[in-house]
């Protein structure tokens, strides 16, 4: 229930001219209220989900361009599933460092936060520069994105959830500064929680990425 | 929530999460990481084996992503089917239909537009 309904709630009982009892409705109105952490994140689910149907525009270019490679290298003949496999251990293991941190920051409990919070920063950095390796790598085979449409749509899909690490990298540090010059208040605790949502959702694109994209590419 | 902890107007999500609380959060963090390891191991592994009948293969791996895609939302973003995450569950609900619909329906019609395109060399011809 909303503090609106709480409020129409007691003009009908003056209305009515009965007494009401003031801390019965003062206790309603307070275990109606929903905390200030799950609005936040719900808010920042909803973004996350917007974000979800950008990514979902990409992929469902990519899988209309894949077969038109114009002539030029396909995905089997590119895909380096070591380096693909690599690049998931780092980004699925920095989710749950992401998590232990955010544990560590409900915990106040500096020591879990920071360090749990330099393991994702790092296995984050691992992931990004293995991918530009492999950006590099593909642009100087010949097969960089102007190649064909295939590569235009892998690149695409592939480099737009590369900046969102990159982003996410940025915003962990800042996490990391505003909780050592702030310490653990109520608004950056939600701030962490948004980080490790954020960063939850960029393991689970990689999850489409990494089948969808590379497995497949690979095997077909 | 405590009587007392109604007066402050404090949320139960608010307070700080003790030791034991902690520990219990991070087995959820452990059983989703380990979930979601042997599903990405089985993804890889279907992708390279000659075991499996190959035209099974793509399918057998969306089921596979769809299947991680869960763990990773229940264990490490905490989706539950419990009162207070009824909003989120019905936003998931609609983001998922949205994906579904870009998706299925641009392979859809690229692939019937595909079909019933004229070879290209006829289109040059026509154009000639």
């Amino acid at each position: 229930m909303t503090g609106f309904e709480a409020i129409a709630g007691r003009e009908v009982l003056n209305r009515a001219g009965e007494s009401w009892d003031r801390h019965a409705v003062a206790a309603h109105t307070a275990s109606e209220l929903v905390s200030k952490r799950i609005v936040v994140g719900y808010g920042f689910w909803i973004f996350l989900l917007s974000d979800i149907v950008m990514f979902s525009a990409f992929f469902a270019s990519y899988a209309v361009l894949v077969d038109q490679t114009a002539g030029g290298p396909a995905g089997r003949d590119l895909f380096d599933l070591r380096n693909v496999g690599l690049e998931t251990a780092c980004l699925l293991l920095s989710s749950f460092t992401c998590g232990i941190a955010s544990i560590g920051a409900q915990a106040h409990r500096g020591s879990w936060f920071y360090s749990a919070m330099a393991v994702t920063f790092v296995l984050g950095a691992t992931f990004v520069g293995l991918e530009v390796r492999e950006f590099t790598s593909l642009a100087a085979q010949g097969a960089g994105p102007t190649r064909s449409a295939f590569l235009s749509g892998f690149f695409t899909v592939v480099g737009c959830h590369g900046l969102h690490v990159t982003a996410g990298l940025l915003w962990l540090l800042t996490m990391m500064a505003q909780v050592f010059a702030k310490g653990y208040r109520a608004d950056i605790l939600r701030r962490v929680l948004c980080f490790s949502m954020f960063w939850h959702f960029l393991d689970i694109v990689w999850v489409g990425l990494f089948s969808m994209v590379y497995l497949i590419g690979a095997v077909t | 929530m405590s009587p007392s902890e109604q007066e402050r107007g404090a949320a139960p999500d608010d307070e700080l999460v003790g030791g034991h609380e902690a520990v219990l959060e991070i087995g959820v963090y452990l059983i989703g990481l380990g979930l979601a390891t042997l599903l990405t191991i089985v993804s890889f592994f279907v992708a390279q084996t000659t075991l499996v009948w190959q035209p099974s293969i793509p399918v057998a791996l969306a089921v596979l992503a769809i299947a991680q895609m869960g763990i990773h939302l229940v264990f490490f973003l905490h989706m539950t089917t419990g009162p207070d995450n009824v909003n989120n569950a019905m936003a998931l609900a609609f983001g998922v239909l949205i994906v579904l619909l870009v998706i299925i329906g641009s392979l859809w019609i690229m692939a019937h537009m595909n079909h019933n395109m004229m070879p290209m060399d006829q289109i040059m011809q026509m154009q000639r």
